[in-house]
């Protein structure tokens, strides 16, 4: 049996074709990932939850049909882990809040089924910001996750769980939900590829809501060439999901050779301004060289309307979040702080639940949300942040067609200590500068790896695309993965 | 001072789909609680909804026989309040871009054409039902997410009569489109009205005040009535009306208040961001519009010039099986003139047969040609009208032909006026002193005469015939 730590740092694609070929069974790695995460994830915090016997059964079961010489999925054997924003039949489903703490979901979501029919193995459930909301993953109702790199600084967030499990050897990948920047900005900071696709491409149904009309699902790898693996299963349209976009899937890993010769690479001004870290800047800078080097045109382009979008991300996000959590009252499932007794006891028990099961952060959120949608307002914010919305599009739909690609740092900041943000909302929010424009515009985005600060902490170049465009995204970074050679290897942590 | 009251209803009127209008889940009535759900009616998290195709032809179907116009596109919005019953926290409707807009519904009171002009038809999913037992209160989620159009009238009614009209109107033409199944009894047709009063004549509306909770056709008029008598009250004894939503109960005949404008909730209307916006392409529309069946107004009309009342030809409209029935028969029959005698049957001894049996007109025995030869015997002489109604009791419980059992029981009418005349000297020389009083002046006895007549012939003499013959041989 192969080493521990050498098992867990085999990339997915790796993974699955030693398991493909017999030369590694399914069960071993998964046992040897099990191991890891009770060793490491102690000093971590990026399970909620760990399923071990759940995990050796399909294992088992994955090892048994291979070995009778069945062909099963391209990510059979491949153990994964789910953020717990997916509902995952007979598992206990949290969105990281005490409201949804003991709910275990009757079903699976689509892209939940569509990993098990790839064949990928879910190992357990991984924590988050309560229900997206955050950027430090500090806003979990549970615990905060720690950056594997440097534990006294956080995963970033909302989908600092899977961020950090990837970087850790926790999981081979992760999903993540990408609402403002919840799957590029934590890739960042914990050192692994990240891709939101385009809004619609991957099915919402199973995913639960924080804002439905910015939520998107994608992967968090440690290589260029895992996140186009899984995005061949994940993409596609689900009949059950009203936002999905019904047009074929390439098979993104054609296209990872191809370099960037001939492609132009737009540099937004307005994301390359002063606030930035400096130590980013340069790492980015860089970047844009290797890529120039290697045949790309790289050119400026404006995005005028970029001053707007946090204001107006901060209008359609808590409205839609204000509405969509709506439904835990204490009625059906989740939490329920018994009512009083007299007249007044239903509006006692939905104000008791609600007061109980929601964070300070998620709280803030509703009534942001509750206040722009009330009566007689509504024009004033909400359908000025969709005017507003429209434009940031129209920016993106004007530079796209100078340019392939926009790029940009990620996040202004390399991972920020635990605890320094949390008493200041505004610049926690202002940890998404660069990343939701993009959810706004509904476009893809990536986040890659792209060296380190001189604390040897991560640092992700953002790279935005076409609608429909993840191959481009995907082609440039893998030129670029390929090109920098940055060396690979997860975070021990102890 | 007199009053006018000024009157204006929503309707939300059940659509009669196989599965909910955002998810696959079925619609059965009268089913286990909580058995026809799925994760979307249930509101759990991560589930989405899905449109209902369905539920948008029928409801296009609803607008262009209204008259309406089609949104080519419209939205849905999500409208939000707390309750039980509500499995999201917020109901899937439409709000500033309904489906379908300016339409009217048509119907006739006391033979007078009256028309309500329509503000708007939109969709929108029904919410659940609670269920309280003692201190506890149970939620069952069967009807939640069953389509629903919302009919909201321009506040073109004056009384409460035209308001149940209205109600049996629309009820007429949501049949004849076979969009709901239109059972009041299963709340598929709910109302509720916005009422107010003002001097006759003026032009100003007064404060208004929303009944709700009245839902058959007898409560909206009692309903209504009754508040338009308690606005009156409180006008004419100085005070103003305030206004309000209040609920009618049916049980204490009487009405009351359930919050006021103060307490009125903010919906928090906005697009629902699941559902993109609603399409409607032209090729369905026309092709809805082409597929549209007689409309109850025209039809109504149509028997009404066949010779029928006008209430008996919306009768018969407002269930169209009943209506297609007449047809029928009177297409079989041949002569439009029998007409109303078809419709005497049917709404008479039909109706009351199937009424015994708790049955529908779908699994009556009588086929429309057989009820059509029935009449045809009658107007033929062959049987008299009160033995033809002892032939179509037979008919109703074994389907056979009325030949058939007038031949096997000998019912046919003795309209021989020799062997009548036999019979009538027979039962006059048995009476000596009646035919004497009678030709002393007591000319009423003349009932008694064919009565016994009838007795001797079992029914069967031509009745028209003896009363000739009975005339004829007391006169001499």
């Amino acid at each position: 049996m192969a080493d521990l730590s050498e098992l867990v740092s085999l990339s997915a694609a790796e993974a699955a074709r030693k398991i493909a070929v017999r030369e590694l069974s399914a069960t071993e790695l998964c046992k040897a990932y099990l191991e890891r995460i009770f060793e490491v994830d102690p000093h971590l915090g990026a399970y909620l939850t760990v399923t071990p016997d759940r995990v050796i059964k399909r294992a088992t079961d994955i090892d048994i049909a291979l070995d009778r010489g069945e062909t099963l999925g391209p990510l059979a054997g491949v153990p994964i882990g789910l953020k717990d924003i997916f509902v995952t039949h007979g598992v206990v489903t949290t969105a990281g809040s005490k409201i949804l703490e003991h709910w275990t979901p009757p079903y699976d979501g689509t892209a939940v089924e569509r990993m098990n029919n790839a064949g990928a193995i879910a190992l357990g459930k991984l924590n988050m910001d309560e229900f997206a909301m955050g950027s430090s993953n500090e806003n979990s109702a549970f615990k905060p996750c720690r950056n594997p790199w440097d534990t006294t600084r956080v995963a970033g967030g909302s989908s600092g769980g899977s961020a950090a499990a990837v970087a850790a050897g926790l999981c081979a990948v992760a999903l993540g939900t990408d609402t403002g920047g919840s799957i590029r900005q934590p890739a960042a900071m914990c050192g692994c590829v990240g891709i939101k696709p385009t809004y619609g491409r991957v099915s919402r149904y199973g995913v639960i809501a924080f804002a439905s009309s910015l939520d998107q699902v994608g992967p968090l790898t440690r290589t260029v060439e895992d996140a186009a693996l899984v995005l061949e299963s994940l993409c596609g349209f689900d009949p059950l999901d009203s936002t999905s976009v019904n047009r074929p899937v390439p098979r993104y890993r054609d296209v990872l050779d191809k370099g960037v010769a001939g492609l132009t690479i737009g540099l937004p001004k307005e994301y390359f301004v002063d606030g930035t870290d400096p130590e980013v800047r340069a790492a980015v800078d860089a970047a844009v060289e290797v890529l120039r080097g290697a045949g790309a045109d790289v050119t400026e382009v404006s995005l005028p309307h970029t001053e707007h979008a946090l204001a107006a991300y901060y209008i359609i996000a808590p409205a839609e979040a204000s509405s969509n959590l709506a439904r835990y009252d204490g009625v059906r499932y989740g939490l329920r702080v018994p009512e009083g007794s007299g007249d007044a006891s239903l509006l006692d028990m939905y104000r008791r639940t609600r007061g109980a099961g929601f964070g300070t952060e998620v709280k803030r959120r509703i009534m942001l949300g509750t206040y722009a949608l009330r009566s007689g307002y509504y024009d004033a914010y909400y359908r000025k942040a969709q005017q507003v919305r429209a434009l940031i599009k129209r920016d993106f739909d004007n530079a796209f067609e100078r340019v392939d690609v926009i790029l940009s740092p990620t996040s202004p900041t390399p991972a920020f200590t635990l605890g320094d943000k949390t008493d200041d909302p505004m610049a926690m929010y202002l940890a998404d500068v660069f990343t939701l424009s993009c959810n706004l515009a509904g476009l893809p985005g990536m986040s890659v790896p792209c060296g380190r600060t001189s604390a040897g902490l991560p640092i992700g170049l953002q790279l935005l695309g076409k609608p429909l465009d993840e191959a481009t995204l995907l082609q440039v970074a893998a030129c670029y993965e390929r090109e920098a050679a940055w060396p690979r290897a997860i975070a021990e942590v102890v | 001072m007199s009053w006018e009251a000024v009157i204006g209803l929503e309707v939300h009127v059940q659509l009669s789909t196989q599965s909910k209008a955002f998810s696959a889940s079925a619609t059965r009535f009268g089913q286990r609680p909580n058995s026809q759900t799925d994760p979307t009616v249930l509101g759990l998290p991560g589930a989405l909804p899905v449109f209902n195709r369905d539920a948008l032809e029928k409801a296009v179907c609803l607008g262009l026989a209204t008259g309406c116009t089609i949104r080519r596109v419209s939205r849905f919005a999500r409208k939000h309040y707390f309750y039980p019953d509500l499995p999201k926290g917020y109901q899937i409707s439409q709000y500033d871009e309904p489906l379908c807009e300016h339409g009217a519904i048509e119907f006739f009171l006391d033979g007078e054409p009256h028309k309500v002009r329509l503000t708007r038809i939109h969709l929108e999913e029904d919410a659940g039902k609670n269920v309280h037992t003692g201190s506890v209160s149970l939620v069952d989620l069967n009807r939640a997410g069953i389509p629903l159009c919302e009919v909201v009238s321009e506040p073109d009614i004056r009384n409460a009569e035209e308001a149940a009209e209205y109600m049996r109107a629309l009820h007429r033409l949501v049949r004849t489109l076979d969009i709901c199944a239109g059972n009041m009894e299963q709340g598929h047709l709910r109302c509720d009205a916005n009422v107010s009063i003002r001097p006759t004549g003026a032009s100003e509306l007064g404060t208004r005040t929303e009944l709700k909770n009245i839902n058959s056709f007898r409560f909206v008029q009692r309903a209504i009535d009754h508040e338009i008598a308690r606005q009156i009250r409180i006008v004419e004894g100085g005070g103003q009306v305030v206004q309000e939503t209040r609920l009618w109960d049916a049980d204490a005949g009487a009405s009351a208040s359930m919050r006021s404008k103060e307490e009125a909730e903010d919906y928090r209307y906005f697009p629902d961001p699941d559902l993109p916006p609603l399409v409607v392409a032209d090729e369905l529309v026309d092709r809805i519009r082409g597929e549209l069946p007689e409309l109850p107004v025209q039809r109504s009309q149509r028997f009404a010039a066949l010779g029928l009342g006008l209430d008996d030809a919306c009768t018969l409209v407002a269930e169209p099986a009943l209506a297609d029935y007449f047809d029928a028969a009177v297409t079989a029959h041949g002569d439009g003139a029998a007409a109303k005698t078809i419709a005497n049957w049917m709404l008479g001894e039909l109706q009351s047969q199937l009424n015994r049996d708790d049955s529908t007109i779908a699994a009556c025995k009588v086929t429309p040609a057989q009820l059509a030869d029935l009449v045809k015997l009658i107007d033929g002489g062959t049987i008299s009208g009160k033995i033809a109604k002892k032939v179509f009791i037979d008919m109703f419980a074994s389907g056979d032909d009325a030949d058939a059992i007038i031949e096997r029981k000998g019912l046919k009418q003795i309209s021989d006026p020799g062997a009548i005349e036999a019979v009538v000297a027979e039962v006059l020389a048995a009476n000596r002193g009646q035919v004497a009083d009678y030709r002393g002046g007591k000319t009423g006895l003349l009932g008694f005469f064919v009565g016994q007549v009838m007795k001797k012939t079992r029914g069967q003499a031509n009745p028209k015939l003896v009363n000739e013959i009975l005339r004829k041989l007391l006169a001499e």
